[in-house]
Order: C-alpha cells, then structure tokens, then sequence
C-alpha cells in the first residue's frame, strides 16, 4: 500500500483565446494501475495530458507526483521525473531513422551502436521487436507505434501517457498493444490511458475519469459500468443512434476499374489496380489504418490528382480519369475532405465565401462575377439546415470548432444535390452531437438516391451507417461485401492484409 | 593555351566560388533547421560594406572579417526577430532583409567609395605550394578559401555526426514534433539563423577585400540570390554545394576569360551566363518534384509558435 | 537534454508580455498598421538625422514637405507614384494568390525596350504610336514574366528565383542595346537610343508639370484592378489559391491558370510601366531608366495591404521618399540611398506591426487570467 499515489492533479486550469481547455480538474493514478481519462473529442483531454507531461503550462492548479509538488516545465523534466508519452499523431521524424530518432528524445548521450543494441534488447524483450537502422517513413503504423512504445520503455518510466493508442490500430493490432500495457502494469508501471472508446476503457482499464467540457464529470470502475452509464458520463445523456433502414440500391454511379496510380509522395502508398462501384441509394465504407492509399485513392476520385486512363474512373456513366475536380464535379461529384482547414474550407475567409468555393455552381456566379447576396444566403441557410453553432455568415471558418465547421462542409457539399458523394474521415475529432447529425446526413443523402462513399477508420461508425464495406491495404481494395456479412474479426484480418488479392 | 593561363583560370574559378561557399553552407544549415531567409543579398552586401569600412579605417582586415560576420548575424538576428518571435511572412520579410540590406549597404556605404584597399594576402602552404602546377593551382590562397574549405568540412560533420546537428535537421524537418519532446525550436532556429547571417556577411567580405577589393554599391550583383538558387541545386546537401559553387565560379570566370580566348560575343551575354546558369541549374534540379520533396527541409519557410 | 533547454523555457514564462492569437482578425488593425508603420518610420527618420547632426525638423521640412510645396512638386509626386503604382498593382493580385514575382523590375525594362522598339523603328504611326508603345510594353513584360510562369508551371522552379535572375539579364540586355544597335549616333557616344518623336511621348496633364496620362491610366486600372480582385470570380479563385492552396486544389481552381495569370498581370503592368517611363519623363532608353521601381513596388504592395487603394495611397508615399530622397541629397547632401534605407525600414515596421491583426499583445499574468477563465461558462458546446 502506497501513501500516496504516482499522480496527482488538483485544480488545473488552462485557458486558450476561445476556450476553456481544462476548469478545475482533479485526477489520481496509483502505481501500477490503468486509468482511463474518458472524454469526446474536445473535452479537454490533450490538453491535460500536455500539461502532465511539461508541453503546456496550466494557468492554475497543482501538481504532485508520489506525494511531492512538482512543476513540470517541459517535457525533459517529466522525463527526469520517470513519465513518458506516446503521442496520438506520433512524435516521429520521418526523414531518420528508428535510433536518430530515439536519441533525439533520450536524455543522456549514448554512442550510437550501443544505443542500437540497447533497443534491440528492450524492444524484444517486450515482444515489440524493430530494428534500429530502419527509417520511419518505411513503417507502417502499427511498427512507429512500437518505436514510440520503445522510445519511453527505454527511460524505464513510473507513468506512461497513451493518447488515443487505438485509433489507428487494426483489432488484432490492439489486441497485442493491450497485452503490452497489461504486462507493464504488472511491473509496477502506471498508465494513463486516454480515449473516447468505451468498449476499450471498459476492458482495459482499472479507473476511470470522465472529462466534459474541460470539467471532471465523474469518476468510475470501468468493468462496473455500461457502455451507457460511461456514455451518459461522457456527453451528459443519452447516445442516440442512426439507423440505416434496408433499401434497394439503383444503378452504378461511381466505378473505378483496375486503378493504378503511383503517389506523388515520397512517403506516400502508390494504387495498385482498384475496382470498386458505388450504386446510387447505398453507402460504401472503406476501413483500413491511415496511410494504405487513402489520401491517394481520394484524390483519384475527386480529381485533385488526374489518372492517365480516362476509364479506370467513370462517374455517372462518364469516363472521368482524365477530368480536373471542376470538370468532375460538374458531372455531380461532391467531396469531403479530412482536413477541413486549409482544404475543405478556407480558414481566413467568411462562411458567405466559404460557401462560394464549391457551390459557385449554385447559382452564386453570374457572368463571371460575385453574387455576395446569393453566397451569404446560401451560407445562412446551411448554417440553419445543419445546426451550425457560428457567429454568422459573415464569420470566419477558423472561428469554428471542429464539428461546426465539418456540419458546414457537409451541409453545403450535401445542399448541391450530388449523385455521388465522397467523404473522408466523416466525423474525426468531431463532438458526439455534431457526428451525429452528419451521419444523419449522408444516411438521408443516401435514402435521397445518391450513391456515398465513406472512407474512415472509426469502425463502429463503418458498420453504422455502411450498405457494403471494404478494405484497403498497401494501395489494394479487398471486395466489397455486405456489412451484415463482415463481421469484425474478419474486417480486423483484412486490415492486416490477410485478403485475396 | 599554356598552362600558367589554366592555372590562372582555376585559380580565379576558386576565388570566384568563394564567396559562394562561404554565404551557402550558413544558407544551408539555416534552411535545414527549416528557416527560408531569401535576404541573402542584403545581408551580404551589409557584410560587404561592413569589412571594407572597417578595413579601411582600422587598417586590420581581420577586424573587418569579424566585424562583417557580426554584421550579417545582426541582419540575420533582425530577420529572427520579424519571423521567428513575430512570426511574420518568410518570404515577405527575407524580401524586405534583402531591399534594406541593399539600401543600408548603399547608405553607410558612401564615404567609402573609391576608396583603396589592400587586398587580403595570400597564404602559400609551406613546402605544399612550391610543387610545379598543384601547388599555385591549390596551395597559394587567402586564408579565406582555405576556411570556405574548413567550413564545408565542419558544416558536414556537424549535420551528420554530430548530436547537435541531428537536432537541427529534426526541427527542420517537424518542428511541431521538436517541440513536444521539449527542444528549443525557436532558439536553435534563432542561432542557425544567425550563423547563415555570419557566413553571408563573411560571403559579402571576400567580395569586397579579396575578389574585388573596393567597395561598390550592390556590388553583390545577385551573388546572394544565386546562392538560394545553389542550395536547391545542391539539394541541402554540403557537398553538393561544394560542388556546385565551383561550378558557378566556372561560369563567372568563363565569361571573364571568354574574351581572351578570342570568343566573340557582346559582353553583356557573357555577362548574362551566371544568371542564364542559375536558371537552368533551377529547371534541372526541379523537373521531379520528388527530388525536392525528398530532400527539402519539410517545415521550410513555414512559421513556428509553441502554443500551436 | 541539456538544462538549457529548460531555462530557455522558463525564462520565456517569465517574460512579461506575451502574444496571444486573437479569436478572429483585427479589421481594425488591418488599417492601422500601415499608418503605425509610416509614423514608425518617421520617428527613425526623426532619430537618424539627429544622429546625422542635421536639425531633425529642418532636414524633416526638406525631406517630406519641400518636395511637394509646389505645383510643379506635386506633379512630380504623381508622376514618380505612376510606375510605382502599375507595377504594385499586378504585383498585388499575384502576391494575393502566393505567386511570388519580385522581378517586376525586369518585367519593367523589358517592356520599355518593347516599347521603346517601337517608337525607334516603327515610322509613320502619327496617333497610333503611343497606343501601340503602350500595347507592345504590356506584352514585353508580359512575355518576361511567362518565363518564370512557364518553368514554374512545367518544371516547378520558384517563380522568385527565376524572375530575379531575369531581372539581371533584363538589365545587360538594356545595356547591351543602349551600347551597341541602338545606341543614337548622334549621341556624342552616350550610352542612349535617339529621342523619341512628339508623337511617341505620353500627352503632359498640364503644362506646368511632368507628369503625364500615365497617371490617369494607372487610376483607372486600380479601378479595374479592384473590381477584379472584390467582384470577379476569377479575383476569388486567386485569392483562395493565395490563402489555402489545398482548397483551390479541392474546388477545382486549376494552379497553373493561377500562376500564369498572377505572372501575366504582373508582367503587363510592369511592362507597362516600363513604356511609360520611356515614353514620359525619359523620352529615350538609356541604360538607368528605373531607380528600382519594380524592387520599391513590392514595398509599395505591402504596404498598400494588397489592395488597390492602398496601393495608390502606398505608392504616393513611396513617390515622397524618392522626391525626399533628392532633396536631400542636393540640400542635406545625404546619399541618394537613404530613400532605400528607409523603403526598407518602412516594410520591416509594417510586417511587424501586422502582427497586431492576428494577435494582441497582453501581459502574462497567469493569476488574472486564471481568474479570468473562471468566468467562462462551459463555453464548449456538447450537443445532444
């Protein structure tokens, strides 16, 4: 029995300009013991854990590990004090390799061939086997989680951060990463375990703490609660979910056949002979861990980036390969992309000009000139047909949050009538309300007759809102199939690249 | 041709590559740490006007030298200051480093104008530069191209060798990323911005003391923006920059020599080959994205602020 | 890591004032930091002829106010404004699209060299000459600038390496003609074309003055240049590409459209300058048509915020510090160069000062603004 426990929060505060990141938050984590800080996007948890870990400052509270208070000034200091993290979008440099990039994070000086036989023999030891001379930008996912895994092992840490550690692993991946904690913990090693997964907590977890808002909501025994009462913890009531209802789908409206595209990316994952069709009346998601081809495939689709071959895409019935995105979108393609600042939408602009970027075609140009009146109703009334919490019109995209701003996208990509839509990453880092209600979107675009392409790597949203799925791996489609024929395990081997080819 | 004329075209072709060196690798080592400064031609210019001043009137070149690397770190400091704490435009502000440094130099330096100075002297290498040919064709320079030398050697084994230097090239390539696991970014920016500022200002010294030796407004002539040009040539690569200013110096001399060797062409089009060069030097090096996405500093000439 | 890294941090804590993003731009600020800029300027005017020895207010009166006390100074600040004015315009709408051309001085030279061919070998135009110079001068720059825009499109080299090289080649292609076929042989050997004819001159606005329609013209597009940039479609399109390039990516908006088209604007104007400068005030070509007009124009852009009537009030700032800059060099007997020093200064204090529109300076007193966020309300909004 420990007097005090490895971590202790009391009061933390941080504010930035437009919000209140972390209000009076407590929070304790004994040694050896899994917690989780549960929350949705947005409520604060990155910004506590960057306080823990001396990235950030708080603007109030205090801190005290194994029963000392301590200020944490930066993130060499947490380490001095034996805490480690593994970011949610890693820390790694691509351009070196898995020791430079090592050594950059490790405190003392070590000569490089010792440092080498150093993470050989740790990583292994843990089971997470990687060599030291390979270069990131080589690695899959799933292998520079391992190097961040390592990274921390290597300063034999008292408390672990894992920032969303699953939401770019394959099931089995996840399976293996759990096995990892457990044995850690069993070590003594305190984990701090941060997600929005309920099913995971539940599973994982010794302890939890519900952030909402940026306010502690409740603390819990995950294994004693449901997926509900944590839910209820977490947004403050009920889940509500979509439902999909049955539906004949009509003719093929999106086709890609045999599409071979090589990344313009250095890094980038090239297209190897992709066949898929997209019928009008259903939604076809794609799965697979980010970096299989994705942003590749997308831009093939969306005309951001030209095929040679006119026919290994054909929208509507036209053979489009060759079209730029104006020419394509012409022919009734709309587009979601993931980034929605800087992509999606201009972040500097106003809504009003916002709405301009894509819809122009609905009647917001004449002759080659501006109708401002026309864009800013176009705007207002997306703003009320999706619910958009914004300033007005006349409010610039940046101003939004994240789930605001991606209903906007959605609404005014959607109020163009598309006959195929395409949407990446429909609700990342979107709060549950907002994901909701886009969800609820496409399910009504889709039920309106148009055909949707959904590509995420949220699962449980997958076989939500999904008529067939399909798995990319490597730049290769597996075949599509039925959602009620796939059932999770089978999808998770695929992501792995266990299919057909 | 005899060889005393070869002799003497290599020899000018290093001493016109000089200058190049110098101001490219501190060029280099800012633009791996992911800094964009496009004022290269002020800050050399100042540097030039810096050393002449001081050389004149101290009547110590090695004064000038220091004054003149203090000089162009000064800009080079003003040029941090705008970017890297006010986090302005790169580009605009290397812009603007570049239109002052041109009116400042032209500014301070008009006392100095057809002053006389003494050229920096050359160094003979003991024993070495007594060997027929080699040795005036590599063993009788001014201490300065034996330290654009010493430099090349330094810069590259402090970029890949050394632990300081793999934290540099980390910053450049994701600042972001740098600064989560707790390194100064924006202090290591500031110093390997400073020292591209020194090595130009030293760049714009050699100009002014040894290749030219007086002081002439905007006598630079584009040497600054050729040495941005040399870096993508080089593909942020000391070596290649090496290898590529000596190239340039080729072409600068060839003009110069051109006539003698009885080429009959206006002087203005030979006059035009450096430049001519550089943009064909620029197509080469560019006509594959990848190269320059492969080896570019990832975060290069874009801001940085620790808050996000 | 070493301790350094630490007290860096923490000596950056300890600083009193700190930044801090506003929520949304400052519109206000927008305005104000040209204006904070010129004062800020002024004031290092101020302290820089004091520090020369010179009375500051006298050397202030022959600086910025001598020059424009008379008719005849006022036209001269209209007439220097003119190709400040063209080139910053074109420049604008390309920097607005991110589309660096800083070579506007070469754009500049090579369309006084098209125009200036005209007015040497082309007889018997009688009123069609000057409409003809003016077309060819737009076409010379604008073919200057489609290098940089071909290479840029074809072979992704920065347009802002290119178009400065073409700049110095501009200038020895100058020299070259001035020097040898063009040069006048009644000139006593002057590196100089023979004069151009009555016909060939820009018509003076007044005769008391130099300058000529030019200026008018120069009006009239920055009239066009923001119906363009504030109505048109194609002004938003390059205005998204400048912003966030993935976007115009993502609608549509072709990238090699924008560049040429940012380049040929650009180029044109310049050119266009260029002949008006020939055909104006110079009335020949000669090897020093241009005290770098094309370099002072991206100031000028800057500081005129990318908008065309800031450009017109920017470039008539821009045309004082020219007229200043030869009063004092006759009557402070400064150095011509002064007015470069102070372009330049005038462009650093504006960078900065725009720093104020995207954040505000406040004191870091973490116990007010811990004490501050407690009045904050549960300001994120969780939807249900």
């Amino acid at each position: 029995m420990q007097p005090h426990p490895r971590l202790a929060l009391h009061g933390i505060t941080k504010r930035y300009p437009a919000v209140l990141a972390n209000d009076h938050v407590d929070l304790r984590v004994g040694a050896g013991e899994i917690h989780a800080l549960l929350g949705e996007n947005g409520a604060g948890k990155s910004t506590l854990m960057k306080i823990v870990y001396g990235v950030t400052q708080p603007d109030a509270g205090r801190i005290e590990w194994e029963g000392r208070p301590v200020t944490i000034r930066s993130p060499a200091e947490a380490r001095q004090l034996g805490i480690g993290m593994v970011f949610q979008h890693f820390s790694l440099f691509e351009t070196l390799t898995v020791a430079e990039n090592i050594s950059l994070a490790l405190d003392s000086r070590e000569p490089p061939a010792q440092l080498a036989s150093r993470i050989r023999e740790v990583s292994e030891s843990y089971g997470l086997p990687i060599d030291p001379l390979r270069l990131v930008h080589s690695m899959s996912v799933g292998e520079r989680q391992r190097v961040e895994i390592v990274r921390c092992l290597l300063q034999s840490p008292q408390l672990l951060i894992m920032d969303e550690p699953t939401s770019v692993l394959t099931p089995q991946a996840v399976r293996m990463l759990f096995d990892t904690l457990r044995r850690l913990a069993s070590q003594n090693v305190s984990i701090l375990y941060i997600s929005h997964k309920l099913d995971e907590v539940r599973e994982l977890c010794d302890t939890a703490t519900v952030l909402r808002g940026g306010r502690v909501s409740g603390t819990a025994t995950p294994r004693a609660e449901s997926n509900e009462s944590l839910a209820r913890m977490m947004v403050g009531g009920d889940l509500r979910e979509c439902h999909l209802t049955p539906r004949e789908a009509g003719e093929t409206r999106l086709e890609l056949r045999g599409l071979t595209l090589a990344s313009t990316d250095p890094f980038g994952t090239s297209l190897h002979s992709i066949d898929l069709n997209v019928r009008a009346g259903e939604i076809v998601g794609i799965a697979g861990v980010s970096g299989n081809g994705q942003s590749e495939l997308l831009a093939a689709i969306s005309g951001e980036r030209r095929v040679g071959n006119a026919a290994s895409v054909s929208i509507c019935g036209s053979a489009s390969g060759t079209l730029d995105a104006a020419q394509r979108r012409r022919l009734g393609l709309s587009f979601v992309p993931e980034e929605r600042l800087g992509r999606g939408a201009v972040p500097e602009m106003s809504l009003a000009d916002n709405a301009l970027l894509t819809a122009h075609s609905a009647g917001l140009v004449r002759n080659g000139l501006v109708r401002s009146d026309a864009a800013r109703e176009f705007a207002r009334s997306t703003i009320t047909a999706f619910d958009v919490k914004a300033g007005s019109e006349l409010s610039p995209a940046n101003s939004l949050s994240g789930g605001n701003l991606q209903k906007f996208i959605v609404g005014r990509e959607v109020r163009l009538k598309p006959k195929v839509m395409v949407v990446s990453q429909p609700t990342w880092g979107v709060d549950v309300g907002a994901a909701l209600r886009i969800r609820q979107a496409l399910i009504d675009l889709r039920d309106s007759g148009a055909a949707v392409l959904v590509i995420s790597e949220e699962l449980d949203e997958l076989y939500a809102i999904c008529d067939r799925l399909a798995v990319l791996f490597r730049g290769k489609l597996s075949s599509v199939h039925p959602t009620s024929q796939m059932p999770v395990e089978k999808l998770g081997s695929w992501m792995a690249g266990e299919f057909a080819q | 041709m005899n060889i005393d004329t070869l002799i003497l075209i290599f020899a000018s072709t290093v001493a016109a590559a000089t200058p190049l060196i110098l101001a490219a690798l501190g060029v280099l080592v800012n633009e791996r740490a992911g800094v964009l400064n496009l004022g290269v031609e002020g800050m050399m210019l100042v540097g030039a006007v810096t050393a002449f001043g001081v050389g004149v009137t101290s009547g110590s070149l090695f004064l000038g030298y220091v004054a003149a690397m203090s000089a162009g770190a000064a800009m080079a400091l003003l040029f941090g200051l705008l970017t890297l704490t006010l986090q302005t435009n790169q580009v605009a502000t290397g812009l603007a480093l570049a239109l002052f440094g041109v009116g400042l130099s032209a500014f301070v330096g008009q006392p100095f104008v057809g002053l006389p100075i003494e050229r920096v002297p050359a160094v003979p290498i003991p024993l070495l530069a007594d060997i027929p040919v080699l040795g005036p064709a590599l063993f009788r320079y001014d201490l300065l191209v034996y330290l654009s030398i010493a430099l090349y050697a330094a810069v590259s084994w402090f970029l890949y060798r050394s632990a300081a230097g793999l934290r540099l090239r980390a910053i450049g390539e994701a600042p972001g990323v740098a600064h989560s696991l707790g390194y100064p970014v924006v202090r290591i920016r500031y110093l390997a911005v400073m020292f591209g500022g020194a090595t130009s200002g030293l760049a714009g010294a050699y100009l002014s003391t040894a290749l030219t030796p007086m002081w002439v407004e905007g006598m630079s002539a584009g040497r600054g923006w050729i040495v941005l040009a040399l870096v993508v040539f080089a593909t942020w690569r000391p070596l290649r920059v090496l290898l590529g200013a000596y190239l340039f110096g080729g072409v600068t001399v060839l003009q110069l020599h051109a006539q003698g060797l009885g080429v009959d062409v206006p002087s203005e089009f030979l006059s035009m080959l450096p430049y001519l060069a550089t943009i064909v030097v620029l197509v080469l090096i560019c006509r594959n994205p990848k190269t320059i996405l492969l080896n570019q500093p990832a975060s290069l000439g874009r801001s940085f602020h620790p808050d996000g | 890591m070493d301790g350094g890294g630490i007290r860096a941090v923490s000596a950056m804590n300890n600083w009193p004032w700190r930044l801090e993003r506003r929520a949304e731009p400052s519109i206000a600020m927008k305005f104000a930091s040209p204006l904070i800029a010129a004062v800020a300027m002024l004031v290092t005017g101020f302290i820089l002829f004091s520090a020369l020895g010179l009375s500051p207010l006298s050397a202030f009166r022959t600086f910025f106010i001598e020059p424009v006390a008379s008719t005849y100074g006022f036209g001269e600040l209209l007439l220097k404004s003119t190709p400040l004015m063209l080139c910053a315009l074109g420049l604008s709408i390309g920097f607005r699209a991110n589309v660096w051309n800083i070579g506007a001085e070469g754009q500049l030279i090579v369309g006084a060299l098209a125009g200036g061919a005209i007015a040497l070998f082309v007889d018997g135009l009688g009123g069609f000459a000057i409409p003809l110079m003016l077309l060819a001068g737009i076409l010379g720059g604008m073919a200057w600038a489609a290098i940089a825009a071909f290479l840029r499109t074809r072979f992704h080299t920065s347009e802002i390496l290119v178009t400065l090289m073409l700049v110095y080649i501009a200038q020895l292609l100058l020299s070259y003609f001035v020097h040898g076929p063009w040069r006048d042989p009644a000139g006593f050997n002057f590196p100089q074309s023979q004069s151009f004819d009555e016909n060939e001159l820009l018509p003076l606005l007044a005769e008391t003055v130099r300058v000529n329609i030019a200026f008018l013209i120069a009006l009239a597009l920055a009239g066009v240049a923001w119906f363009f940039v504030s109505r048109t479609f194609a002004g938003y399109r390059m205005r998204v590409a400048g912003l966030a390039p993935a976007a115009a990516a993502y609608a549509g908006y072709g990238e090699k459209r924008n560049i040429w088209l940012a380049l040929l604007i650009g180029g044109g104007m310049a050119g266009l300058a260029g002949v008006s400068e020939v055909a104006g005030p110079i009335g020949l070509l000669s090897p020093d048509i241009s005290p770098g007009y094309g370099f002072a124009a991206i100031i000028v852009a800057f500081v005129g915020r990318l908008h065309p009537i800031g450009v017109v009030l920017a470039s008539l700032l821009m045309s004082l510090l020219y007229l200043g800059g030869e009063a004092a060099q006759i009557d402070l007997q400064l150095p011509a160069s002064v007015t470069g020093l102070f372009q330049g200064v005038l462009l650093f204090y504006l960078l900065a000062a725009d720093l104020l529109i995207t954040y505000r300076i406040r004191r870091a007193r973490p116990d007010v603004v811990a004490a501050e966020a407690i009045k904050v309300d549960n300001p994120v909004n969780v939807q249900t």
